[in-house]
């Protein structure tokens, strides 16, 4: 490995070095992508910004029914956090299905966005919570709607002047009711072949209002818009979930790849949905 | 490649040491100070060998950059007894002979300590995963959850009992 470190003490001094360093220049937060990434030289960058004692870049806060969490709120922490656990436990069980122990201490959650892995897997459970990425440079700070992030594999809206510096979404209503299904090899330290988040807003006994992601099925994680629009207004019963899942199934776009083939992960798509709609009843 | 020193608390014990910027932690400890406890298996954080506990946390020391534990605390396998006695982990990793090669072995017994620490008496499904990202070889994992839960028993409120 080779490269230059480097420990800003401020949010301020980073993002000035960023600006400087002219897109050469990596931040390093939890590290468990960056220094795979650099040990198996599928990047070099001169220099390593060492962000991970920002701590300005580590709270959990409700603010006017805002809930904003910082880029640098590692996964353990997160999925520890009261405020999570009461209001967004979809997020908090997506956080709980990254790596291992090991890994959820250190990776963060700004680390798993920034990736922009189709199967990162806090991603879906933020799209079904509507959330937005605040992005940060010397010239400005912008807050950009999670689906406008992400433009392809591995590739986001963020500049390299930029930092993640915190994820925001409207706090659920009381009543919400969310779930992430994931589907990988094994339990632990494995990554998503399919995976499903949905947040599920009732007014009695019918679904008032649905968002669903759909997550490794697509250069992104995507939305099930056409499953969407079905469940609202429908009250939810064996025959609704069974036409949710097929339609769900086809609002996949999977690919063969070495984890899963393209059938498998539709059908199971759709199944990820039903059971995590099933433990609504 | 320029060296820098790094000064830490390891196993309760001010260190100060040098080395480049580049190295990892697992480095640090098995090349600059001869703490060879801490296993290099994947060197990609696969398979937890390498797991030590950084300011109360497990984590896996090759991927974390040496500078970056500038002012922490660090813990690892030759902290844990105190000289004379053995951590009861150790010991019951022995009394049970959850140990086969044991190359895992130190690994398993710093993620162990890093979920005990927090919570002195874990489910066995707790158990399992405060130990699922350290992979073994040998023994099948059994021997090793038996172990851990021996020690978590002893602070487990009345679970066994009735
Ligand atoms: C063994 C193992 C198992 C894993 N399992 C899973 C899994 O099950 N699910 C999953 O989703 N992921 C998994 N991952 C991937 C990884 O742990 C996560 O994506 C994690 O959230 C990355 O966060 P980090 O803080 O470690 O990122 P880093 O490695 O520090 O950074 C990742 C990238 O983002 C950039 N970056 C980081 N933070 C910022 C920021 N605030 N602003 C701008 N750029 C930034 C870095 O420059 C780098 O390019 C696993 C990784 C390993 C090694
Ligand atoms: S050597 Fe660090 S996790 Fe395998
Ligand atoms: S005892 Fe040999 S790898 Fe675990």
């Amino acid at each position: 490995m080779k490269f230059e470190y480097q420990r800003p003490a401020t949010l301020e001094a980073a993002l000035k070095f960023l600006a400087a360093a002219g897109g050469d220049c990596a931040p390093l937060a939890g590290g468990t992508d960056l220094l795979v990434m650099i040990q198996e030289g599928l990047v070099g960058p001169r220099t390593v910004l060492d962000i991970s004692r920002l701590e300005e870049l580590k709270n959990i806060r409700e603010e006017d029914g805002r809930i904003e969490i910082g880029a640098l709120v590692s996964h353990g922490r997160a999925a520890a956090a009261k405020l999570l656990r009461e209001k967004a436990a979809l997020l908090v069980e997506s956080c709980l299905q990254i790596g291992s122990p090991q890994i959820r201490a250190s990776g963060t959650i700004g680390g798993n966005l920034v990736m922009a892995s189709p199967s990162g897997d806090t991603i879906p459970a933020l799209y079904a919570l509507g959330a937005g990425v605040v992005l940060k440079s010397v010239t400005g700070t912008r807050t950009v709607a999670i689906e406008d992030f992400f433009t392809g594999v591995k590739k986001s809206v963020r500049r390299p002047d930029e930092l993640l510096t915190a994820i925001v979404f409207p706090a659920p209503e009381p009543s919400a009711r969310g779930f992430y299904n994931k589907l990988g090899q094994r339990k632990a330290l494995a990554i998503a072949k399919v995976s499903v988040a949905a947040l599920v807003t009732r007014k009695g006994e019918k679904v008032e209002k649905v968002r669903i992601a759909l997550g490794a099925v697509a250069p992104t994680v995507i939305r099930a818009p056409r499953t969407e629009e079905y469940l609202a207004g429908r009250k939810l019963d064996p025959e609704t979930i069974a036409a949710a899942r097929s339609l769900c199934a086809g609002e996949s776009r999977a690919i063969t790849d070495l984890r899963s083939t393209a059938g498998y992960r539709d059908r199971m798509a759709g199944l990820l949905l039903a059971r995590g709609l099933e433990d609504l009843l | 490649m320029n060296e820098i020193a790094i000064r830490f608390i390891l196993n309760g014990k001010e260190v100060s040491v040098k080395a480049p910027p580049t190295f990892t932690l697992l480095r640090l400890l098995r090349e600059r100070l001869g703490l060879t406890g801490a296993k290099a298996g994947c060197e990609r954080g696969e398979c937890g060998a390498c797991t030590v506990i950084l300011d109360g946390e497990p984590v896996t020391a090759c991927l974390v950059l040496a500078p970056q534990v500038e002012g922490r605390r660090v813990e690892t396998i030759e902290g844990i007894g105190n000289g004379e006695e053995l951590h009861p982990l150790q010991q019951a990793f022995i009394d049970e002979s959850a140990a086969q090669c044991g190359y895992c072995i130190p690994g398993m017994i710093m993620a162990a300590k890093a979920l005990l620490d927090r919570d002195p008496g874990p489910s066995r499904e707790e158990i399992k995963t405060g130990l699922s990202g350290n992979l073994c070889r040998c023994t099948g994992y059994t021997k090793i959850i038996k172990a851990v839960e021996v020690v978590a028993g002893k602070s487990r409120k009345g679970s066994e009992s009735c």
